[in-house]
């Protein structure tokens, strides 16, 4: 910028071109007019650089998000699944619940409609719409992955960041309370994820709250030990040595400082966790531990219901399974791209 | 220079505990960062602090800013022991104590923007009635380092390293303290920059009658702006002496060894000077050598300088050095 100017070799003077970028360049030449013009374009292009406004490090994320492709095909295919989620029920051809087809369908015959003109995606083994259920079954799937993931997120933030600015800022005493909440985050961390959410859900008895509070739950200690080691990073910053050599209060520094700049690998995470919980929710429905009404469709139910049809109906099993991977493919999409454009190594 | 005494230091130190221990730590030694260090600053003047890296100088200047607490002795601040001073109080008296840091990037909050880096220790101080008195005197301070106006919507991202480094100069200008200690202000500048950054600060110090506490590993720099000098290795100070003096008349054997690394920009002087090269890295401060700490690079070391450990002496005036054959040396 300006301060390096003197280390650079002089610029050449440029040949006095009519039509010269720099609108000094000709002034000698020129009609009072002519020349008064050029100042003021020059004046123009000063004041422009003068009144820009800078960008904070979350708009250039933002903007560096705009420009992957990566990204933008991730939300697209998000913005997509949501939108079915929201308002897809209410365009559904037909009631996901009503088995009006029943008589169609002859499991002893191993007879179960396919795709037709009436029914895009045929009929499921009770004679119900299976077009009708995949769509409202995303629903289900939205609600799950987003609550779940939401769960794990607020717990895990307030362990991990009570544990994260304690450890940093507290001294002693900080360190101690951050034992404390580690330990506790370790001994979920060490049964594995699924186990324990059968577990939970188990002990609660099958509901869709259920596994919401289940996946959440396998989630915290992911989102509290990343929160933590980021604060932890974060709390040995020069910048945060400045703020206390200013005076400012230990809790304002965590708060102000060291959470916001913390909050980065959170965020991908919470990005990338939406996939998996909207897997595990698959999961622990297909294992029975899901909504006990099975008239209400949700895709991992409609995977399990489907497997025992596997060489009758193979379709039934794709239709939700594809539903799956492209949402968590989405997710994925986008996690890893806001993981790219929040990297600090990569910014210009 | 009979002005009053800003900052006293007395037998500071600041050891480090090594902790070893599965479930319960034991300490199983220190590492002497500081180990007694004695210094005073007249108010008004600037006080350098030398020595190659790992000596200890950043420790101290942190330790007077209670940023790493002392583990011993005093340091009096304009009367006050600052050791002894709560935490409350501590960070009440921290408007008068600033500091200035090495890189200028990662001291400034990347999300912060420069209105806010520049007002959050007015706010924390309670300095300025509203936001508008507050944004007048930010804006009396850029003036004051040199940036624009416009640079207060902008963040830390978007400057050049000299500017970064004139933010971090008006952060800590804009509380109008007594004393700043800035640890290496200019080593992370290119070297044209660095000239404008020691400028700005003695102009700084000219017009509000700061204290400087500089710290650098660059004799140059610190011959440009400092009244005084002290030389630290491996936590103690070895000399101390007015800054002219020290640079003619160096006594100690590490002052020499380091003055003697200068290069000189006159060919035949420089292939003709004296070169005093040290060996060996520094000793580790958690096991310092016996006697004289500088020993074992000492290439006049003696059989005394291993059993007894030279203590300041006072040879010319001001002119104080840890040595025990300095006058057989010069």
């Amino acid at each position: 910028m300006t301060d390096l100017t003197p280390m650079l070799p002089a610029p050449e003077p440029r040949p006095a071109e009519p039509d010269s970028q720099t609108p000094t360049a000709s002034l000698a030449g020129l009609t009072p007019k002519a020349r008064r013009q050029r100042l003021d374009r020059l004046a123009e292009l000063a004041a422009v650089h003068a009144e820009e406004k800078g960008r904070s490090l979350w708009a250039e994320a933002f903007r560096r998000l705009r420009r992957n492709p990566a990204a933008v095909a991730g939300t697209v295919v998000l913005l997509l699944f949501v939108l079915v989620a929201l308002i897809g029920p209410l365009f559904v051809p037909y009631d996901p619940t009503s088995t009006a087809w029943a008589d169609q369908v002859k499991e002893g015959q191993n007879i179960i409609p396919g795709p037709s003109a009436q029914h895009w995606f045929g009929l499921d083994h009770n004679g119900r719409d299976e077009f009708s259920r995949v769509i409202v079954g995303a629903r289900q799937t939205l609600l799950v992955g987003v609550v779940a993931t939401a769960l794990g997120l607020i717990v895990g933030c307030l362990l991990g960041g009570l544990a994260g600015s304690a450890y940093g800022l507290g001294g002693r005493a900080g360190r101690r309370i951050d034992n404390v909440v580690m330990r506790v985050i370790d001994m979920l961390l060490a049964m594995p994820s699924l186990l324990l959410a059968v577990s939970i859900a188990a002990l609660l008895g099958p509901s869709l709250t259920t596994v919401m509070i289940a996946i959440g739950v396998i989630s915290v200690p992911v989102f509290a030990r990343l929160l933590r080691g980021s604060m932890l990073a974060q709390a040995n910053s020069e910048y945060v040595t400045a703020a206390t050599a200013l005076g400012v209060r230990r809790w304002r520094i965590a708060l102000v400082h060291v959470l916001p700049n913390s909050l980065g690998p959170v965020l991908v995470q919470a990005t990338l966790t939406l996939a998996t919980a909207i897997i595990e929710a698959a999961a622990l429905s297909f294992l029975g531990l899901g909504n006990p009404d099975p008239a209400v469709p949700e895709w991992g139910v409609m995977l399990t219901d489907a497997l025992t049809r596997l060489e009758v109906a193979p379709r039934l099993t794709i239709y939700p399974a594809v539903g799956i991977i492209i949402t968590a493919f989405g997710f994925t999409l986008l996690g890893e791209a806001l993981r790219e454009a929040l990297d600090p190594k990569l910014r210009r | 220079m009979t002005a009053e005494t800003l900052v006293e230091l007395k037998d500071l130190q600041v050891h480090f505990p090594i902790l070893r221990g599965v479930l319960v730590d034991r300490v199983v030694g220190h590492v002497k960062a500081v180990d007694g260090v004695s210094l005073s600053i007249p108010r008004g003047s600037t006080y350098g602090l030398v020595g190659e890296s790992g000596c200890g100088k950043t420790t101290l200047g942190r330790a007077l800013l209670r940023l790493v607490e002392p583990t011993g002795g005093t340091a009096v601040f304009d009367g006050v022991d600052l050791t002894a001073l709560g935490s409350n109080a501590m960070r009440t008296m921290r408007r008068r104590l600033q500091m200035i840091f090495q890189d200028p990037l990662s001291s400034l909050d990347p999300r912060q923007n420069i209105e806010s880096i520049l007002t959050e220790g007015l706010a924390t101080h309670g300095i300025g009635a509203d936001r508008a008195a507050r944004r007048a005197l930010v804006g009396e301070t850029l003036d004051a380092v040199g940036l624009p106006r416009w640079a207060l919507s902008r963040y830390p991202h978007e400057f050049s390293g000299g500017q970064r480094q004139r933010i971090g100069i008006a952060r800590a200008l804009v509380l109008s303290p007594d004393l700043i200690v800035a640890d290496e202000p200019v080593s992370a500048l290119d070297v044209s920059i660095q000239a404008q950054v020691l400028n700005l600060l003695a102009t700084l110090q000219a017009d509000r009658g700061l204290t400087y506490l500089v710290i650098a590993h660059d004799l140059a720099v610190v011959r440009h702006i400092c009244d005084t000098v002290g030389v630290m290795y491996l936590g103690a100070l070895v000399e101390q002496a007015p800054s002219a003096e020290l640079y003619t008349r160096p006594l100690h054997p590490y002052t020499r060894a380091l003055l003697s690394a200068v290069p000189v920009p006159d060919p035949d002087v420089e292939d003709r000077r004296e070169r005093i090269l040290l060996t060996g890295d520094l000793p580790s401060p958690a096991n310092p050598p016996s006697g004289c700490r500088f020993r074992t690079r000492c290439p006049w070391a003696r059989e005394r300088c291993a059993q007894e450990r030279p203590e300041l002496r006072t040879l010319a005036a001001g002119h104080t050095v840890a040595c025990h054959f300095a006058e057989e040396l010069e």
